[in-house]
């Protein structure tokens, strides 16, 4: 089932939770919403999944419109942060609910309920645990339950709501591999919450990035990592170097950096920021042009890469990544001057202040 | 690393023998306790119990078998059992209105719950006198419409209300707002409608707290004087629950039925505090057993 938000705005009091957000999801796509908490991705998901109702805007089911049906009537499973298990039913009553609580018309018999719920716990990889109450499992195994449970119902739609965040990294590794495997063999349209980049990128087919209610950028892992199109997009998805300058004449200029910058072919200046990821810059002992001097103030090595951080005569620290080998080439130590100059700079005009 | 170990518990078991007091301290503080606890809670019980039997086991089932104490004993069984099914109800939209939701109001409702605790039983009494007695606001319309209320079996089922309620709310409301509303959630999303969420998922959760709240709730419906005392106006064998009639016999001088009687309320009493052990011991054990916070695998 595809799903197709648009123009979705919700508010809590005075504060914004949604801004006018649109994004569709197609058939067996895995989607991930990412952002900082706070904003807006949980709620979107929460209005998808009927729990909370927008105060403008449109939610599609396949063209349908959902938001006139009642949660129990979309088709959705959801599986919750905190997994919401039923504290006092086991695994197997926890999986079974959905089928239980059906009309008489639709429900399963008994025997079919059996098969049913002991399959989805075969999926999940717990079918010796189904006469476990949720407290006597570890949260990853509570994790797999609250996802057959979600299930079970045969949704046409899984929504997940930071669905590793409270599990060690280990466990985390481990569920999102399977998360995958599963996705590709069932081919379930899933949206799926995170505020871990992460997450995100390794799992999701599409990327949605999220900030203070509105969508900074919809696009694949990819895109999202080369081509970022706003600079929250940059600063979420991992450690980046600033420089701060101007853009003029088809130039950006960040102090002695020159790079070009053809979409600004004016000779009025504008202020711009540039954006390099520490992997992005080069370091060596000669100046090569278009870069800076700076003074190595640390070396770190974590496995094959190396990282440092380098200060510049304006006192501006700035985190730079070596594969091993290129750092045995320079060798520098803390306190000699290296030149630092970025392979790679995302430039981006800042508005003109009012 | 076993050596380490080893002293480490040594070190902790030298230091709980620090903190021990004396011997003699010890025996003294309990003696203490235990004289207190037989002076004040046992000695008392124990002579309702012995007064009640002192002429015999005749006396004893006679004056509980006397009309009087078995319609006492019919009141109060039916207050109470019209004042906790009320109360049960009243204290679950209660706890589900300030458990689940944010609405204005909330902490006044909070704190109006708490009134009944506050507020000293007779006044609870004096207040219905004066609302529905011959005198009071509601008394020329009830008494054109032929309703007793006042020194009738309503007001004591009211008076016993008034008192009672809030020992419900209060039990579940701080169970229901630990389980929070995902549960609830939950089951929705997967199909459930509202009496089915109700009956499967709340009341199962809040299962526990609800029943050591109904155990303290009825224990004070049936035991309540003061409320009921003003409301009442004592009329013999119809509008007399057992505290009251206990008061009239021992106002007679009729000692050993009096003790009879309570003997009564006194087993009902025990009874009840038995149940409520069992049901905090349960109580205890799902609480345990349901932590807010998942534990890391």
């Amino acid at each position: 089932m595809s799903i197709q938000v648009s123009h979705l705005t919700k508010r809590y009091g005075g504060f914004v939770a949604l801004n006018d957000v649109s994004f569709t999801v197609q058939q067996g796509e895995l989607l991930a919403l990412l952002g900082p908490s706070g904003s807006g991705k949980t709620t979107l998901l929460r209005i998808i999944a009927g729990l909370e109702r927008a105060d403008a805007g449109s939610v599609l089911f396949d063209g349908d419109d959902a938001v006139r049906r009642d949660p129990k009537d979309r088709g959705v499973g959801f599986v919750f942060q905190h997994y919401a298990l039923f504290r006092h039913m086991t695994v197997f009553e926890n999986v079974a609910f959905g089928l239980r609580v059906r009309p008489r018309a639709q429900r399963p018999a008994e025997a079919d309920i059996r098969r049913r719920v002991n399959d989805l716990l075969a999926l999940v990889q717990l079918d010796y645990l189904g006469d476990r109450y949720p407290s006597q499992l570890s949260g990853g195994q509570r994790q797999r339950v609250a996802l057959a449970r979600a299930l079970a119902v045969e949704p046409k739609v899984l929504l997940l709501d930071e669905p590793f965040g409270a599990l060690d990294a280990k466990v985390r590794q481990e569920l999102r591999r399977w998360l995958r495997r599963l996705h590709a063999e069932i081919h379930l349209t899933s949206v799926f919450v995170t505020h871990d980049q992460e997450e995100a990128l390794e799992l999701a087919n599409r990327v949605v990035v999220m900030n203070e209610g509105r969508i900074e950028q919809d696009g694949t892992p990819e895109d999202v990592v080369e081509h970022p199109a706003t600079p929250f997009v940059v600063n979420f998805l991992g450690q980046v170097n600033i420089f701060h300058g101007r853009v003029q004449d088809g130039q950006a200029l960040f102090g002695p950096m020159a790079v070009a910058f053809p979409e600004h072919p004016h000779t009025e200046a504008r202020t711009a920021a540039g954006y390099s990821r520490p992997h992005e810059l080069a370091v060596s002992r000669t100046d090569e042009g278009g870069g800076l001097w700076a003074i190595v103030t640390d070396v770190r090595v974590s496995g094959a890469i190396v990282k440092m951080e380098v200060t510049d005569d304006q006192r501006q620290p700035m985190q730079v990544e070596l594969g091993r080998e290129q750092y045995e080439q320079i060798r520098a130590i803390i306190g000699e001057k290296v030149y630092v100059k970025p392979r790679k700079v995302r430039v981006f005009m800042e508005d003109p202040s009012p | 690393m076993a050596g380490y170990v080893h002293s480490h518990a040594a070190h902790r078991s030298r230091r709980g023998g620090h903190l021990t007091e004396p011997p003699l301290v010890r025996i003294l503080l309990i003696a203490v306790a235990l004289g207190f606890l037989f002076l004040f809670l046992v000695l008392p019980l124990a002579t309702v119990f012995i007064e009640a039997f002192a002429s015999g086991t005749e006396a004893y089932f006679a004056a509980i078998r006397e009309p009087d104490a078995m319609a006492a004993l019919k009141l109060t069984l039916i207050a109470a059992a019209i004042a906790v099914p009320a109360n049960l109800l009243f204290g679950l939209c209660a706890g589900w209105a300030i458990a689940k939701f944010d609405f204005r109001g909330k902490q006044l409702l909070t704190t109006l719950i708490d009134l009944p605790f506050a507020v000293s039983p007779v006044i609870a009494g004096m207040v219905f006198v004066l609302l529905f007695g011959r005198q009071g606001m509601l008394g020329p319309w009830l008494s054109d419409h032929d309703i007793r209320i006042v020194f009738a079996v309503p007001g004591i089922v009211l008076a016993t209300i008034f008192v009672s309620f809030p020992f419900i709310a209060r039990e579940i409301i701080p169970v229901m707002e630990a389980a929070g509303s995902q549960e609830e959630e939950a089951a929705r999303v997967l199909g459930a409608g509202g009496f089915q969420t109700l009956f499967r998922v709340t009341l199962p959760n809040i299962k526990w707290g609800l029943l050591y709240g109904v155990i303290l709730c009825t224990a004070r419906a049936m035991g309540e004087f003061g409320a009921v005392s003003v409301v009442s106006g004592k009329i013999r064998g119809v509008t007399n629950t057992l505290p009251l009639h206990v008061e009239i016999l021992y106002n007679e001088y009729a000692f050993q039925a009096a003790f009879a009687v309570s003997s009564l309320l006194a087993f009902l009493a025990i009874v009840t505090l038995i149940v409520k052990t069992l049901v905090e011991g349960r109580l205890g054990a799902t609480v345990d057993a349901a932590p807010v916070v998942p534990p890391p695998s």
